[in-house]
């Protein structure tokens, strides 16, 4: 698939915005007044930009309004709509921290369920594609919502949390690598299977039918990326899992650190969100002997 | 709303059959011409004097060769591929706005484009590449069964049919209603043992196809002998005076 770098932003930025929200709304840390609303401000602006990012790639963006409206069939809808409804229970809470040092706990919860909520149907966009075997599988949301909370907890500031959730994402990570590598193949479709030839033969492509290039090649056959695999996998786990692992655990705990650490996980999960479009294999390639 | 309907009263779709296709590419001009004349924005052309011309169409024929596992010489299949309008659309639940749709009364997937932002994923739901996002217009075009000609009363009946079908030289395309089991195309596909494409993608598509029937096999018995063995006349003479050399 092609990863575009709109999409790649939006769901690397909002991912992470939405675990730090996840977090503030737990009242982790528990800080009020200016503090808070950095924290806060840092939390909308990841979010809220990684939404705004994500309406780049649109085609016809003064319809993007609707995209609210199909929130019983549509998991981009849902995802809209979460995202929306987070961002203003959230508010509140929010302000209660920043301006009274008030601690809404309800609502926090709330929030950060709902928080976690988005995530989770962003990652569902992508895990119902039958048409896209290397998503289509239940990894797909836990390795969403393990980037987000590993990243939620780094952002907040929670060492220990994000110690043991930094570990758990790079688990989550291989696992998914590993069994994505046979997804295509399991999932039986075939050039034999796509063209129905399969009963007489083997099938190969004779001619395309079209020499030039088309919207299908460049949006589902990208394989450009591929090429780099096991180097991009090295980077996106040594920056975005070890490197911040070490920061936290091993050497003595220094704000500069704090923020190399969150810088490099930044990095990781870039190059990774980079391998989960570029890797993902679309069906129709088959049509087009790739 | 983007849900499918759960059953629909008619299942209008095509039959293309393998066998008689001769890969002409008349039904991907005409189904281009038709749609960009017609119903909704044009389908579009980029770059189409320069070096890398490309558009949108929403019917393409590609080409390939089968190697029958029993041995037998290779053949060539000319393969068009449009949509198929599933009966299980994954195109039509992926979208947001509601512009995706699967018509109860016929079964045919459209797009309404007053509601289509461009996203583009139902482009990805769709395992056969069916719909292309237009450059130009940034919304998302498909087949729609050429919905303003079978219904179109304006045009003579031998009209009324999708361009596609209409256009075959070949007669490789039929057009009709799987729903009835006494139409054209039902009694084609119990007959010839129509396919389904990727069937585990579980779209359950409503166009069929027929796949090539078996072909002759050379066997030695059936070879033609060597007709001049004994040549006569000039031809003696001439082969005589060859071998005296």
């Amino acid at each position: 698939m092609h990863p575009a770098p709109s999409v790649i932003l939006f769901t690397t930025l909002s991912g992470l915005g939405f675990g730090l929200l996840a977090f503030l709304g737990l009242g982790l840390p528990d800080v009020t007044g200016g503090i808070a609303f950095v924290f806060f401000a840092i939390a909308y602006a990841l979010a809220v930009g990684g939404l705004l990012a994500s309406t780049f790639h649109l085609g016809n963006k003064v319809n993007a309004i609707k995209a609210f409206r199909q929130w019983r069939s549509s998991w981009l809808s849902r995802e809209g709509l979460l995202a929306v409804l987070t961002l203003l229970v959230m508010a509140p809470y929010a302000m209660g921290r920043v301006f009274w040092s008030e601690n809404w706990a309800l609502l926090g919860w709330l929030g950060a369920l709902l928080a976690l909520a988005t995530v989770f149907t962003t990652s569902m966009i992508y895990a119902q594609l039958k048409a896209v075997p290397r998503w289509n599988t239940r990894w797909t949301p836990v390795l969403f919502l393990a980037h987000a909370l590993a990243g939620g907890a780094l952002l907040s500031g929670q060492i220990t949390a994000s110690a043991v959730l930094l570990a758990v994402l790079g688990a989550v990570q291989v696992i998914v690598w590993q069994q994505g590598d046979g997804r295509f193949a399991a999932s039986g479709a075939t050039l034999e299977s796509a063209t129905g030839l399969g009963r007489i033969g083997s099938v190969r492509q004779l001619e395309p039918p079209h020499s030039g290039q088309n919207y299908l090649l460049r949006e589902m056959a990208f394989a450009v990326g591929r090429k780099h695999s096991a180097k991009l996998r090295a980077i996106s786990l040594g920056a975005g899992v070890l490197l911040p692992l070490v920061c936290l655990l091993v050497l003595p705990f220094s704000h500069v650190l704090a923020l190399i650490a969150v810088l490099s996980h930044l990095l990781g999960v870039l190059a990774g969100r980079w391998l989960f479009f570029a890797e993902a294999k679309h069906v129709v390639a088959l049509y087009y002997g790739r | 709303m983007t849900s499918l309907p759960r059953s629909t009263e008619k299942k209008l779709g095509l039959v293309i059959d393998l066998d008689t296709c001769v890969g002409c590419h008349a039904c991907v001009v005409n189904c281009k011409e038709w749609n960009t004349s017609n119903y909704g924005a044009p389908l579009s052309d980029m770059d189409a004097y320069g070096a890398a011309p490309e558009g949108s169409f929403l019917n393409r024929v590609h080409a390939y060769e089968v190697t029958p596992d029993t041995g037998g010489c290779a053949q060539t299949v000319h393969f068009p591929k449009s949509c198929l309008h599933c009966e299980d659309a994954p195109c039509v639940t992926v979208c947001p706005t509601g512009a995706s749709y699967k018509r109860v009364e016929d079964g045919i997937v459209l797009v309404n484009e007053q509601d289509c932002m461009g996203c583009g994923l139902c482009a990805w739901a769709c395992p056969y590449g069916a719909r292309e996002l237009d450059a130009l217009a940034g919304i998302m075009k498909k087949c729609t069964l050429c919905v303003d000609r079978i219904y179109n009363d304006n045009l003579p009946k031998e009209d009324q049919i999708p361009a596609c079908v209409r256009t075959c030289p070949a007669g490789a395309r039929h057009f009709g209603d799987f729903a009835d089991p006494d139409s054209t195309v039902s009694r084609l596909v119990a007959e010839r043992e129509g396919i389904d494409l990727m069937p585990e993608m579980s779209t359950r598509p409503v166009n069929k196809y027929l796949p090539p029937r078996e072909k002759d096999r050379l066997s030695a018995s059936g070879a033609l002998s060597a007709q001049s063995e004994d040549p006569k006349g000039f031809l003696a003479w001439l082969d005589k005076a060859l071998e005296a050399l």
